[in-house]
This record gives structure tokens, C-alpha cells and sequence, in this order.
């Protein structure tokens, strides 16, 4: 029953892969909007906010549809990406990092815009009068205090990348090697016949890669909160 | 020198104000909602005029009829808030050399063991801001607006939040402050007696008006009129 085959191991080494690099470049990305969505007004706001919310409410075979239309060979910016800069996304394991990235990114901003909310813009304007330009003002009061929050928006991220799956097959397929996650694994082998006992392990792995990442991401917002109120 | 001669629109309020001042300590008097905050928020550069002009030693800091508005972090003006705003993630040194570091200023030892000691703030230095007490707070937003080394130092009811026995504390220093350390200051306050002790002149505001602008003589004349 714990005997993890070599494909199985490749599909989890893949999954750890592709959602650490999706989580790891989402990330900044994450940061600057939540702020710009927390602090600035702007023209066409409102619209950018739907627009990064919507892999949340879209079936993820119409997010995956819609990235292999522009992230395809022959797509608007794939085509580009792959004369010009030798990047290829289709049917590569850097295009489910991709899927994952986008299905992943309202529920990382989520947490991270909150928690910038949250930050007293009177600690902020404190910071102006003694000389900070606001990028240190961002880099020294605003992003620290708001770390609890960019750590659950990674973690949160991280395990939606780890279980995506609908986006992913849909613009990569399932190729056991590239882009075969623990995910899409799982529903191959539900497909195989005796392929029962092989999905119930890989179930167990998504079980405890997501407890532990639960559980690592409370420890840091632990950590975090006592360094923050230095209690 | 500090010019001011600025008015601008709050909701139903209209601040306007117009004075120029050269005393050590500016005292801005007035019931709370008669504008005063406001007033240091524009001379801080948080807040910005309508129209007029802000001068400080006859830099321009304002000026809406040439659409010249200087950024808070590039005045150089202290601002001690009445509610401190230490930096709760770092520790009280840190907080004291937050401005110095902003300001990319070397390290000035003698000046921030002067500062340490005059507002007997030592023991406090490891500590964080959630561990101190409202005095102590206040004592440390004080040293942590000096260290930045300011031109003015702006301070808006600094003893508004703490109790009769913690300003008593405090003020002995504050005094000390205005004649230790050479920077001239605004200080704002609707007590009439704390205005006695510290300032040097008067700007008395009612209903975003200036009523009356001289010596600390001019308290009395108004306690009378209200009494």
C-alpha cells in the first residue's frame, strides 16, 4: 500500500514544483496589487478587481480555455513569448505553474489586501513626517506589519495551486512526466482499472500536503503576530 | 520663520488662517473643532491647502497659485501626534533611529545620548512600544521626532491622551525641550495653562478663524471674556 511508484513520485515532485514556482511569482505580483486595490484610487479599478477575481467564479475549464487561446503556440501573447523569447507555456509544466498561478491568485490577494487595509495609515503618515518617501514608507511600516497576511495569502495560494486541476488539464493536458500532477494522477488512475489502491495513496499525500502546509502557515502567522505586538 | 496664510474647505468647515510667527514655541489655542489639527496637518504637508502659501525660513512648502506642494517627507518637520504612532514592530531604538535612517543621516551619538537622557527614555531602548506605558510613549514619539533632526517640530496635544498625573510628568520635559534643544516648535492645545508654561506666542483659533495672535498675555484676555 506505501510502496509510491516512480510515476507517482514524479507526479508529486511535479505537483510541489509547479505550485511552489506558481506561489513564488505570484507572490510579488500579489503584493503590488493588493496594494494599489488598498490604497489608491485609480480609473478602471473596479474593473481590475473583477477581472482578478474571476478564475474564482468561471469554470475552471473556461480559465483554462481562455489561457490556452492567448498562452497557446499560435495564442496573442504565446505566439510572441515563444518567437521572440524562446517560452514555451503549452503543454509544458511552466504552463501549469501558469493555470495554477492565475486559478490561485484572487484567493492569494485576498489575504494580503486585508491585511494592507488593516494597516494604520496614521503609522504610515507617522513614517512621512520623519523623512520615509512612501516606497520606504511600503518597504519599512506597511509590508511589515502586513506580513501575517502575505503569509496566508502564500499558503492559501499555495494549496489551491496544489489542487488545481480543471484550468491546468484543460491549456496542458495530462502528460505523465510535464504536466501530470498529483491531481490530474489521481483521475487517471480512478480511470485505470485497478488503479483504486495507487489514487488512495496519492490521496493521502494531497491530505497531508495540505495539513502541513495549514499547519506551517499558523505557525508563521503566529510567529508573526507576537514579533509585530512584542508580547 | 513660519508663514502660513492658507484656507481650505472640510466638508461644512472652512479653515482660513494667515499668521507668521518667530517665537521659540507657537502656541495654537483653540476649543477642539476650531481647525487646529487641520492647520498642522497643512503645515506638516499631510494635508493640502485649497489656496495660500506655507513658508518655513523662506522655503516655499506651499504655494497653490504656483501648484508647488512639498511632500510630507521632504520637509523636514517633526510631528509628535497625541497619539504617539510608535512603530509597533520595532523596538524603541529602532524607533528613535527610524528618522536619522530615512533621512540618511550619519549617526550622531552625542546628539541621541542628549536626547536619551533629557527625556530619561535609556532604560526604555530594548523595549517595544506595546510594553510601555502612555508617558513613556509619548516621551519616546518626542525623541524618535527630534532624531530626525527637524527644522520645526510640530507637536498636536501631546498630553491630550494621558491623565493629570502623566502630563505633570511630562511637561517639566517638555520645557526642558524648548530650551535645550533650539528647535523652534507649534504647539497645539486647548489648555489654556499648559499654553502658559511652554509657549512664547499665541495664535488663538475659533471656528477655523484666528481671533486673536500675540504674546501669552492673550489666554487671559480670552478666559476673561468666556468667564
Amino acid at each position: 500500500m506505501f510502496d509510491i511508484s516512480p510515476t507517482e513520485w514524479t507526479a508529486i515532485q511535479l505537483s510541489l514544483r509547479v505550485a511552489t514556482v506558481a506561489t513564488l511569482i505570484a507572490t510579488p505580483l500579489g503584493i503590488g496589487i493588493a496594494w494599489l486595490l488598498a490604497r489608491r484610487d485609480f480609473w478602471g479599478k473596479a474593473f481590475i478587481d473583477a477581472v482578478i477575481y474571476l478564475p474564482l467564479v468561471l469554470p475552471p475549464v473556461v480559465t483554462g480555455y481562455l489561457l490556452l487561446l492567448t498562452f497557446g503556440k499560435r495564442g496573442l501573447i504565446g505566439g510572441w513569448l515563444s518567437d521572440h523569447l524562446g517560452i514555451v507555456f503549452a503543454f509544458r509544466w511552466t504552463g501549469a505553474a501558469l493555470a495554477c498561478g492565475v486559478m490561485s491568485f484572487p484567493l492569494l490577494v485576498r489575504p494580503i489586501r486585508l491585511s494592507i487595509e488593516a494597516v494604520d495609515r496614521k503609522l504610515e503618515q507617522a513614517a512621512a513626517t520623519l523623512g520615509a518617501a512612501p516606497w520606504r514608507v511600503f518597504l519599512t511600516v506597511t509590508l511589515p506589519l502586513a506580513l501575517p497576511g502575505v503569509l496566508a495569502g502564500m499558503v492559501l495560494g499555495f494549496a489551491k495551486a496544489i489542487g488545481e486541476f480543471g484550468a491546468t488539464i484543460t491549456f496542458v493536458s495530462n502528460i505523465p512526466g510535464e504536466t501530470q500532477t498529483i491531481s490530474s494522477a489521481i483521475y487517471s488512475l480512478i480511470q485505470t482499472p485497478d488503479g483504486d489502491v495507487a489514487a488512495l495513496r496519492l490521496v493521502l499525500v494531497s491530505i497531508f500536503i495540505a495539513t502541513a502546509a495549514l499547519v506551517a502557515s499558523e505557525l508563521f502567522a503566529r510567529r508573526a503576530t507576537q514579533r509585530l505586538h512584542g508580547n | 520663520m513660519l508663514r502660513v496664510d492658507i484656507a481650505k474647505k472640510l466638508g461644512d468647515f472652512t479653515l482660513a488662517a494667515s499668521f507668521a510667527s518667530e517665537g521659540r514655541v507657537t502656541g495654537l489655542f483653540g476649543a477642539s473643532g476650531a481647525g487646529k489639527s487641520s492647520l498642522i496637518n497643512i503645515i506638516a504637508g499631510l494635508l493640502r491647502p485649497d489656496r495660500g502659501i506655507v513658508t518655513l525660513d523662506g522655503e516655499t512648502l506651499d504655494d497653490t497659485a504656483a501648484s508647488v506642494h512639498v511632500p510630507p517627507y521632504r520637509r523636514r518637520i517633526g510631528y509628535v501626534f497625541q497619539d504617539a504612532r510608535l512603530f509597533p514592530h520595532l523596538d524603541v531604538q529602532q524607533n528613535l533611529d527610524y528618522g536619522r535612517r530615512m533621512n540618511r543621516l550619519t549617526e550622531d551619538r552625542a546628539q541621541h545620548k542628549r536626547v536619551v537622557d533629557l527625556l530619561d527614555i535609556g532604560a526604555l531602548l530594548t523595549r517595544r512600544p506595546g510594553q510601555l506605558s502612555g508617558g513613556e510613549r509619548q516621551r519616546v514619539a518626542f525623541g524618535r521626532a527630534l532624531l530626525s533632526r527637524p527644522r520645526l517640530l510640530l507637536l498636536d496635544e501631546p498630553l491630550g491622551a494621558l491623565d493629570e498625573g502623566r502630563k505633570l510628568e511630562i511637561l517639566p520635559y517638555l520645557v526642558r525641550l524648548r530650551d535645550e534643544a533650539g528647535i523652534p516648535m507649534v504647539y497645539v492645545s486647548h489648555d489654556a495653562a499648559e499654553l502658559r508654561q511652554l509657549a512664547t506666542q499665541i495664535v488663538m483659533l475659533k471656528e477655523g478663524c484666528i481671533t486673536a495672535f500675540g504674546g501669552v498675555k492673550v489666554l487671559s484676555v480670552s478666559s476673561e471674556q468666556r468667564g
